[in-house]
């Protein structure tokens, strides 16, 4: 594999919880600008390694290398502040606040840092903020809901708002997990259009996907994980063609 | 839900304001329009405003404020004693030296969160008030309390010429005497400029984050923020202001003593802030009125007020009334604060702010829903 534009490297990560190896042996490169989606059956450890990447697990022995720094035992807001988002699986967002406000706080994050003692200007008359902010939820096509309490949101709506609470942080890298787990096929479909915009603006993302359908529209690479071991790396098309990847998961799909 | 505005701001402003400053007039009809009383209106609407910037914006309960109030107070007589009778010293010095308290107790307890930070505070605040009885007897003067001297140094004051002959002086603001109205006025001067303070944190970027981190303090840590400087901010700026209020009880009483640390007086401020609403601007405030208002006047009525309430009763009726009224007034007052307490919490848990929220939709509502929502009560009460 060549080594160009290389800009997160997870190199030689082994990670086990009481005796259960969760992840061995990873080695994993994701190039500049690439969608790169990580597959393999349930309990394969796909989460297990984007908890790695984004610092909220420690692996036992390797490392996790972003852009020249190592993110091993960085803290989760350093890792965020190096321009690594994580989008997670069940929405993680703040229900107390509105819409508007839920995107405009991780602006301000990318903005100001991970703290500054910001205590009399007004909030709201963040121009440049609030204007980056309604931006992003028009993107998302929630445009018309910035004033909702975010809270009251259905399922598929705060997925969609947290995607857009990491877009907004216009990421180096977007680590998505299952974005488009418990949507209806149209929201699923208006995901996916989503994600190709971003593609296009050249974000680097790496995909946790159970989703063949969103996997194969999206990917420019793609990581087949089973048994907490990567198993095959390739195009869609050479690891479609696989046949340890067919047994150990599509095979149960039929794609 | 609709955004605070700006301009909705500075009327609220106002009104509270002017709902301060009028205090004298509109308390007359309460029987609580004496400058005693309404000074601890403002000293504890001052104490409970500060609060609610910790607990009510990032969910931290702190079980230990009252630290910070008697550290104030304390900070504020030594002013006093060294150096000048004039209050603007003692007030900076008390915000200061609590600020300084408040850094360092709250560094440690905010590494827990939750019930452990409580206990944290709680501990601290047990600690300082047994050490101001003990060890720190110097400082504190012990069960005493800290009071004025005529041998005190006010080294300002004998530069200025001013000097103590017979009697103790008493605390000015450059010449105009502290107390009585006149110390009201001051002290609602303060708690305005306070609660415009509060108010512009709460609407602030810092003050969004410190609600973002009450709704979700995982997601603020993997959105880039480093929430340990915005707690340990807030609780240094409550902090800060407990020890305005603090300070603020000396102004008028020039006295400090360790009481003011006890873990009831802590839990008073978490009472007020809940009863009044907690997360909201005026809340506290009003909580801290309810409170100081029937500690002070329930706890006065006695058997005889009570005969003369229900003098217009038949005799035997008006004997049995009497006896069962009695328990929660005078000694007994505290059980009607319990019972207020405990219907506020169940049936309005956002205080009595949720209570004056609730009527004001009933009202803005349109009038058909009124009316089904009408009908519907009635339906449910049937």
């Amino acid at each position: 594999m060549s080594t160009e534009n290389v800009v997160l490297h997870v190199a030689d990560v082994h990670k086990s919880f009481a005796g259960l190896h969760a992840l061995s042996d990873i080695d994993l490169s994701v190039r500049e600008g690439e969608t790169h989606a990580i597959i393999g059956p349930n309990g394969a450890g796909k989460s297990t390694l984007l908890n790695v990447c984004i610092g909220r697990l420690k692996p036992d022995s390797g490392h996790v290398v972003f852009d020249g720094e190592n993110l091993t035992g960085k803290k989760p807001h350093q890792i965020n502040q190096l321009g690594v988002v994580r989008v997670f699986q069940t929405p993680e967002i703040f229900p107390e606040l509105d819409l508007l406000e839920n995107v405009m706080v991780p602006i301000l994050a990318k903005r100001d840092g991970s703290f500054k003692l910001n205590l009399f200007k007004r909030f709201s008359s963040e121009a440049e903020v609030r204007r980056q902010a309604e931006e992003t939820l028009v993107d998302v096509g929630l445009g018309d809901l910035g004033d909702i309490e975010a809270g009251s949101l259905s399922r598929g709506d705060k997925r969609r708002l947290e995607l857009a609470m990491g877009l907004a942080q216009k990421p180096r890298l977007l680590l998505l997990d299952e974005p488009t787990a418990g949507m209806a096929r149209h929201d699923t479909n208006a995901t996916i259009d989503l994600l190709k915009r971003i593609k296009a603006r050249g974000m680097t993302k790496v995909i946790i996907e159970h989703d063949m359908h969103v996997v194969f529209s999206l990917a420019d690479r793609i990581s087949v994980l089973a048994g907490g071991r990567i198993i095959c790396q390739g195009t869609p098309e050479e690891v479609k063609g696989d046949p340890r990847v067919k047994e150990a998961y599509l095979g149960e799909e039929q794609v | 839900m609709t955004r605070p505005t700006a301009m909705g701001d500075w009327i609220l402003f106002i009104c509270f304001s002017v709902v301060v400053l009028a205090m004298p007039f509109w308390l007359a009809p309460f029987g609580a329009d004496y400058p005693d009383l309404m000074q601890k209106f403002a000293i504890f609407g001052i104490f409970a405003i500060g609060f609610n910037l910790l607990f009510g914006l990032t969910g931290y309960l702190s079980f230990g404020h009252a630290v910070f109030l008697g550290v104030g107070s304390y900070a504020a007589v030594w002013s006093f004693k060294l150096l000048t009778m004039n209050i603007v010293p003692a007030m900076i010095f008390g915000i200061i030296v609590s600020g300084v308290f408040a850094f360092l107790i709250g560094f440690i307890s905010l590494r827990r969160s939750g019930i452990y930070f409580s206990i944290l505070t709680l501990a601290f605040a047990q600690m300082s008030y047994n050490l101001a009885y003990s060890v720190l007897t110097p400082i504190t003067n012990g069960e005493t309390g800290l009071q004025l001297t005529l041998q005190d140094a006010r080294s300002l004051d004998a530069m200025a010429g001013i000097e103590v002959t017979r009697s103790l002086p008493s605390t000015t603001l450059f010449g105009i005497k502290t107390s009585g109205l006149p110390g009201f006025y001051i002290c609602a001067v303060v708690l305005i400029i306070a609660f415009f303070i509060a108010m512009r944190i709460t609407r602030s970027p810092f003050g969004t984050m410190l609600r973002a981190i009450k709704s979700n303090q995982t997601r603020m840590s993997y959105t880039g923020f480093n929430t340990r400087p915005y707690l340990l901010w807030a609780f240094v700026i409550s902090g800060m202001y407990a020890g305005l209020a603090g300070s603020l009880m000396a102004v008028t009483d020039p006295l400090a003593g360790a009481e003011r640390m006890q873990w009831t007086a802590s839990g008073e401020v978490v009472l007020m802030t809940i009863l009044g609403g907690a997360g909201t601007l005026i809340g506290p405030f009003i909580g801290a009125v309810f409170i100081k208002y029937f500690e002070n006047i329930f706890s006065s009525f006695n058997e005889q007020i009570l005969h003369r309430f229900f003098d217009a009763l038949p005799d035997g009726l008006e004997n049995v009334l009497v006896s069962v009224t009695s328990l929660f007034v005078g000694e007994g007052w505290h059980l009607t604060l319990g019972l207020m307490f405990m219907i506020v919490v169940i049936f309005l848990p956002g205080g009595i702010m949720e209570g004056v929220r609730r009527i004001g939709k009933l009202f803005s509502r349109k009038p058909e829903k009124v009316v089904a929502k009408a009908v519907e009560a009635s339906g449910a009460q049937s």
